[in-house]
């Protein structure tokens, strides 16, 4: 059992586990797998304002799934306190072109040259936790999802939105490794 | 203004219309759920800025092995779900509701948009919750700033092309 969780688990028994949260959700009470709607019920419980998109009942509509929201941060808590702390194994292509750019500490989950509160007084590390989180927020409500409602449900369920969705979630995403972080991470 | 004209946010969560009664006594199953997802997100490293940075170079098939394997088991799981007719534990019929497609301009640009935010923190909604879970404490700023963005989303809404 712990033998799980001394080493990141294999992408056929991470993927399916994944899917599996589809039908586990509409199974227990009819819930459409998806984490960034949480982000537009949170606005509308502490700061509604005037906006007629934040002025609805988000207790009916979302309290599940902040509670699931709470389970994911206890759930990380969790699994990172079992099994032995590792560095993430990634491929020597990857740490060489990240070498590159300036990321030489890879024995956390997210480089710590950007990700501690250090860091966040860096214009690199503002940049990518205060922009990128800006970005994440704004264009998940716009295009009404994430990587698990568009990409795992919506595709899933074989809908056209959600492929132009997922596209241009990589198109953004390729722009940003090419493009912008270089730059970002590089030189700032 | 009249709002009904622009295409309600449905999945991920949010449903339009009349909302259905909420079953509190099924808040500990999402609880568990959620805890079993963070688990998950955090052992198959898809919560990490590196694997993600590895999946947009194309230096290892491991993330698209993952997003392409979920996909399949929740597309085989929805068939098996329609043939059976199955019905949920609160007793309700299960559907999918359709997202409106509009001219799709939402979803290439908001997918857009979110797809830089995704390089850039490494990170989607999930993950950026389990990372805190992880210690990584300094994503309690990046959740405030991706509230900012919803919240700034929501304020221009009307203003947006669809």
């Amino acid at each position: 059992m712990t033998a799980l969780f001394n080493t990141e688990w294999p992408w056929y028994l991470a993927g399916p586990l994944i899917g599996l949260f589809v039908p586990a959700l509409l199974l227990a009470g009819n819930k459409v797998f998806g984490i960034s709607g949480n982000l537009r019920h949170l606005c509308s419980a502490i700061i509604p304002g005037k906006v007629e998109f934040f002025r609805y009942d988000w207790k009916g509509a979302g309290l599940w799934n902040l509670v699931f929201l709470v389970g994911v941060l206890i759930g990380g808590f969790l699994a990172s306190h079992i099994g032995t702390p590792h560095a993430i194994a990634i491929s020597a292509e990857t740490r060489a072109s990240l070498s590159g750019l300036g990321i030489h500490d890879f024995s956390s989950v997210a480089p710590r040259e950007l990700f501690t509160w250090h860091a966040l007084l860096t214009l690199r590390g503002f940049i990518s936790v205060v922009v990128g989180g800006f970005l994440v927020g704004f264009g998940t409500a716009y295009a009404a999802g994430c990587t698990s409602g568009h990409a795992i449900s919506g595709l899933a369920n074989l809908e056209l939105p959600s492929l132009i969705a997922v596209l241009g979630f990589f198109a953004g995403g390729l722009a940003a490794t090419y493009f912008i972080l270089p730059f970002v991470i590089g030189s700032l | 203004m009249t709002q009904t004209s622009l295409p309600e946010l449905v999945g991920c969560g949010v449903v339009s219309g009349d909302q259905p009664k909420v079953h509190t006594a099924f808040l500990p199953v999402y609880l568990l759920l959620g805890i079993a997802f963070g688990i998950v997100l955090t052992r198959s490293e898809v919560l990490s800025w590196f694997r993600i940075q590895e999946m947009f170079r194309f230096q290892s098939f491991r993330m698209y092995g993952i997003i392409g394997s979920a996909v399949v088991t929740a597309a085989v799981s929805l068939v098996l779900i329609k043939r059976t007719g199955l019905k949920s534990a609160t007793g309700e019929p299960i559907a999918i509701p359709a997202r409106p497609l509009g001219r799709g301009i939402q979803y290439a640009i908001g997918g857009t948009i979110f797809g830089l935010g995704w390089a850039f923190t490494g990170a989607c909604p999930g993950p950026l919750f389990a990372l805190i879970g992880n210690g990584v404490t300094v994503m309690i700023v990046a959740v405030v700033s991706a509230l900012a963005g919803t919240w700034a989303y929501g304020w221009l809404r009307p203003r947006l092309p669809y």
